[in-house]
């Protein structure tokens, strides 16, 4: 038993010898816990989960002999959890409205009953090793919960319980290990967090991530396995698209992590997600969901662990053989609470502040991702989508510029588009994603060859419109040629028939791939046919009053994804629209000329 | 050990005195001063080992002398009386009555620090404010629960509006009466606060408001703990009486750089701008304290008011602000001079609960709609108004006039409005339609066919 011999904000100095560096401490009369960073003769300095106030130097400290770790088994989706996986639901039942300090309540349910149903191929005598499938709890209608032998443990299976209902804490199997001690299997095992869990090798990411929103999807892909930021300045819509990419994203889980943001947006995704439903099984969202939550005005050091507790938490559903999505909001958050905890040991800041291994933290943390074989021999991914705030939304800040490194893709946001309102306001500009020619492969053998022809074209469009842009922020439109004038003008379609898409509008707020892709090349083929107006010397101030400008615009958000059909007949009457025009200006041969210009 | 002084100061600088050999004082614990001349000051204790304990002094260390100081440790946090004869009474920095009426005398003492809210227990808050101003309400709504923070700049009229937003504010359809207002003011000007009291004054809500005044000239340590003391009195009035409180706090910029002053003696590491690493997490604990809670009928709505130095939104403060609260209303010096009151910037502002607080159910379908037209319109038309300031008004077309000349409207008729001009949300949104139909019906895509047909004038 050690004692406390100074107090300093977060950080706690302990008499306490003996203690592992990572050791879980309890300290003083509240047992607030906290977890040791350094160790200096008999001293070891600790930083504590909870505020401080009120400790006293003299008071009692214990090491508990274990690292930070979170429980793994049934009872974890659905849930809301803090940055040390405490259910935040089961404590507002204990203790009420306000998170009081020094409380235990057990991460898992553990009177909760689950039916267990062992693996067939299981027989006692058999030989056993981590990671391996022991058999499978229905966690919610659409997950099951496949129960894992704990990574580390390899033996002579002794014992399995039938199928029947346990707990968590009862014992259903027996393992006898190597040196034959007998080690007792429950449905749950614990995994400290700062450990990777280990895999059998790493996998070729394959299929993209489908979030349904067309700037990602069509322009800038995310593949399952992969890694991905979102920078953005404050109110460019950062949090709504993380939203909307939890929602709709085709990954079989998805962990939240809120850290250091706002309480009242934790409320509204606990609140909404259970209205929800999946796109792609129709089950309501909830039950693929988890979230840990570490709001901004809860303790530092928690806030600092909580992204570990949500990445182990996303690789043991990964072990488990299934695409899990985690999105961190935001590792700005947290690389300032290792700043804060930093600069109160005094370490030597390098860049704003922060400590000198900002950057290889976060590399470690983000190389966690990817697409695995696991132990079991299944495959599973985990996507990771970390949030980036740049103070003043500059993003050559050290937080910002390390990850850039790191991850594949990019969406970075601009406050230009937030402004006017342009959501989301992805900049097709200065984003950027490593993965399209993996995600071509995929839309050509699932939805069109034509996929990655279509984008590299509509990037181009948008591309030279921003130059034109520049000429006429100089001199005016009417200083452009009718070619031009039309380039801008399809450009601008393409922004607001394309790439705007609401995420309050119920038809639009989900997109497959079908129509994304149909609209993608419904407009293009408006431009392609204007264009070839264009040339032959109709003048674009003609092209722009039509009708079917306005129309085109507004198609994302008459028809769903479920309602193609009536889509791609409007599609189909494109050429039609342009009939007229193009009979006053070629009228030698009209009929030849449309084929032509029909992809 | 309460009852013990201790005269064992061994240093003092800036605000801070060092105590050696008092063991076991508890962190957080308050602190009280009594100097040579038996004045008395409180402090706090920052960091504490058995044989160093430093404390902060809010009335700050001038004119102490280590020797002839005696230190009383009080074991307990700062806390604030509170009941309901709070309401209508001043209170100084620190908490303590200074309307030369006798101190609030209640059992019932809480901590100023207050505890995090469980994110579980959280309602969203959902409930339309209509401010009566239409940049508002329009275009930024405030809903019940909400941080709507208004930054400004020297000079601005941000007073004047928040003064307005807490004189107007009321949720459609309901009474008025159990609106209370806690206003707290931390180095502001005696003007400004002279300001904010006869206008409650004026409009006879003075009984329901509580004040806490750390004005410019006074301790500048104190004003950590003012803002604490008003939310601490805010909670006790949303959540244990019910009422919904309007919480409205000026100048976070000055508590900022208190903040940092204080982060500064003590050596902590800065970060940007020689602000500490932890400005994010300190003002966060004060802000995240809005909000509303499942069953229980009160809520805490929130403006706190900054001034953006040098007119700089990437400054420290009101970049760190804008992560944490839930939008902004940014006022502009542009309009301003243009004589446009308030003179809101629209494009930059921003209410992040406001889709969720408006449309069908809560103000009218079309608002959501309205307010994202009236932003890619406008957003439009300052780009033709930049065109034209470069190659003149004589070289647009005409539709690019139309626009130009809807820009001016906006701005003079619908964010400019009187100081006592209280609109209704259907007012303003007939405003915005008045405006919309200078407009073709075919530009405006971000509102429905169905509401082009029925709102817009030359729609027919």
């Amino acid at each position: 038993m050690g004692k406390i011999l100074e107090i300093n904000g977060p950080l706690v100095k302990l008499d306490l010898p003996q203690t592992v560096l990572g050791e879980q401490v309890r300290v003083g009369r509240l047992g607030l816990v906290g977890e040791v960073i350094s160790r200096d003769g008999n001293t070891a300095l600790a930083q504590l989960y909870e505020d401080t106030a009120g400790l006293c130097p003299g008071e009692e400290a214990e090491g508990l002999g274990w690292p930070l770790s979170v429980e793994l088994g049934p009872g974890l989706l659905g849930g809301i959890f803090d940055g040390v996986q405490r259910p935040l639901q089961a404590m507002w039942e204990q203790s009420g409205d306000r998170i009081a300090r020094g409380v235990a309540v057990a991460s898992l349910p553990r009177d909760r009953r689950w039916y267990f149903v062992p693996d067939p191929g299981r027989r006692a005598g058999m030989p056993l090793a981590g990671g391996e499938v022991l058999g499978t709890v229905q966690e919610t209608e659409s997950i099951q919960h496949r129960i894992l032998v704990p990574p580390r443990v390899q033996g002579e299976l002794l014992e399995l319980a039938p199928e029947g209902e346990h707990t968590v804490e009862e014992v259903i199997g027996r393992v006898r290990l190597a040196d034959g001690r007998i080690e007792k299997l429950h449905l749950f095992h614990r995994w400290p967090v700062r450990t990777p869990r280990p895999f059998r090798q790493r996998d070729h990411a394959v299929a993209p991530l489908i979030t349904g929103q067309r700037i990602l999807d069509t322009f800038y892909p995310l593949l399952k396995g992969g890694k991905a930021a979102i920078p953005g300045p404050f109110g460019a819509g950062k949090t709504m698209l993380q939203h909307q990419v939890a929602r709709w994203c085709n990954a079989q889980i998805v962990i939240y992590v809120g850290c250091g943001e706002r309480g009242n947006e934790l409320t509204d995704v606990l609140e909404s997600m259970p209205t929800l439903t999946d796109p792609h099984t129709g089950r309501p969202l909830m039950e693929r969901t988890l979230l840990v939550a570490n709001t901004s005005n809860m303790p530092v050091v928690a806030r600092e662990a909580s992204i570990y507790v949500g990445i182990t938490l996303a690789e043991y559903f990964r072990d488990q053989g299934y695409d899990v999505v985690m999105v961190a909001d935001s590792t700005s958050r947290w690389a300032e609470a290792l700043r804060e905890v930093a600069g109160r040991l005094g370490q030597m800041p390098v860049e704003e502040g922060y400590p000198a291994y900002l950057g290889s933290r976060l590399a470690a943390f983000y190389e966690r991702a990817g697409r695995v074989e696991t132990l079991a021999g299944d495959h599973g991914s985990v996507t990771l989508i970390g949030a980036v705030s740049p103070p003043g939304g500059d993003f050559s800040e050290p937080v910002t510029s390390h990850t850039k490194e790191i991850i594949q893709t990019f969406w970075a946001l601009s406050k230009e588009l937030a402004d006017a309102r342009h959501y989301p306001a992805v900049d097709w500009l200065e984003s950027f994603s490593g993965y399209v020619s993996s995600a071509a492969k995929w839309w050509a053998d699932n939805i069109d060859p034509g996929w990655e022809a279509a984008r590299a074209a509509a990037l181009d469009l948008l591309a030279a419109s921003e130059e034109l842009q520049r000429i006429v922020n100089l001199v005016g439109v009417e200083a452009l040629s009718s070619e031009q004038r039309w380039t801008l003008e399809a450009a601008s379609l393409i922004k607001e028939g394309l790439l705007q898409q609401a995420a309050t509008d119920e038809v639009d707020s989900f997109a497959s791939p079908e129509k994304q892709f149909a609209l993608l090349t419904a407009l293009l083929d408006i431009y392609r046919q204007g264009m070839k107006l264009v040339k032959l010397g109709a003048p674009a101030r003609r092209l722009i009053q039509m009708p079917l400008l306005a129309q085109a615009r507004r198609w994302k958000s008459q028809h769903s994804s479920d309602d193609l059909e009536a889509l791609k007949a409007k599609i189909a009457a494109i050429p039609a629209a342009f009939e007229p025009l193009l009979l006053e200006y070629a009228p030698a041969a009209p009929s030849s000329a449309m084929e032509e210009i029909r992809p | 050990m309460k009852n013990i002084e201790f005269r064992t100061a061994a240093s003092a600088q800036g605000g801070l005195v060092v105590m050696a050999g008092v063991p076991g004082v508890a962190a957080g614990s308050r602190v009280q001063l009594r100097d040579h001349a038996g004045r008395v000051r409180s402090g706090l204790v920052i960091r504490s080992a058995n044989d160093a304990v430093l404390v902060e002094v809010f009335e700050g260390t001038d004119a102490l002398d280590l020797e002839r100081t005696w230190v009383r440790f009080l074991e307990e946090p700062y806390k604030l009386p509170v009941s309901r004869d709070i309401l209508g009474r001043v209170f100084n920095g620190s908490g303590r009555p200074c309307d030369g009426r006798p101190p609030v005398i209640s059992a019932d003492r809480r901590d100023i620090n207050g505890e995090p809210l469980n994110p579980a227990a959280r309602a969203y808050p959902r409930e339309f404010i209509q401010t009566g101003i239409s940049a508002i309400d329009g275009m930024n709504s405030l809903t019940r629960g909400q941080k709507l923070p208004i930054f400004s700049g020297g000079g601005l009229p941000h007073n004047q509006v928040a003064a307005q937003i807490v004189r107007q504010a009321k949720l459609l359809g309901e009474e008025s009466a159990e609106f209370v207002i806690v206003f707290a003011a931390f180095g502001a000007s005696h003007a400004d606060a002279r300001f904010f009291q006869e206008s409650f004054e004026e409009s006879g809500v003075l009984n329901k408001v509580v004040m806490f005044l750390n004005l410019a000239d006074e301790p500048v340590i104190e004003r950590l703990l003012t803002p604490r003391a008003a939310l601490t009195a805010a909670e006790y009035l949303a959540f244990d009486l019910d009422y919904h409180v309007l919480v409205v706090m000026t100048d976070m910029t000055a508590y900022a750089e208190a903040l940092r002053e204080v982060a500064v003696l003590r050596g902590d590491v800065p970060a940007r701008k020689g602000y500490p690493g932890y400005l994010y997490s300190d003002l966060a604990e004060l802000y995240e304290r809005a909000g509303r809670i499942k069953n229980r009928r009160g809520s805490i709505t929130m403006i706190p008011v900054l001034s953006m130095p040098s007119d700089d939104i990437t400054h420290p403060i009101p970049d760190l602000t804008g992560y944490i609260t839930e939008g902004q209303i940014v006022l502009g010096r542009e309009l301003s001079n243009q004589g446009v009151y308030p003179p809101v910037t629209v494009l930059p502002s921003l209410s992040r609960l406001m889709k969720d607080g408006i449309g069908k159910n809560f103000t009218r379908e079309d608002h959501p709609h309205v307010a994202s037209q009236l932003f890619a319109s406008y957003a439009k038309a300052l780009e033709v108004r930049g065109l034209a300031a470069i190659i003149g008004a004589e070289e647009l077309s005409d539709a690019d006039r139309r626009t130009l000349a809807f820009a001016d409207a906006f701005e003079r008729r619908f964010i400019n409005q009187g100081e006592d001009e209280d609109r209704s949300i259907h007012e303003t949104l007939n405003l915005a339609w008045d405006l919309l139909s200078m407009l073709p019906p075919e530009s405006l895509i971000r509102v429905s066919e169905e509401e082009l047909a029925k709102y817009h004038k030359g729609a027919a």
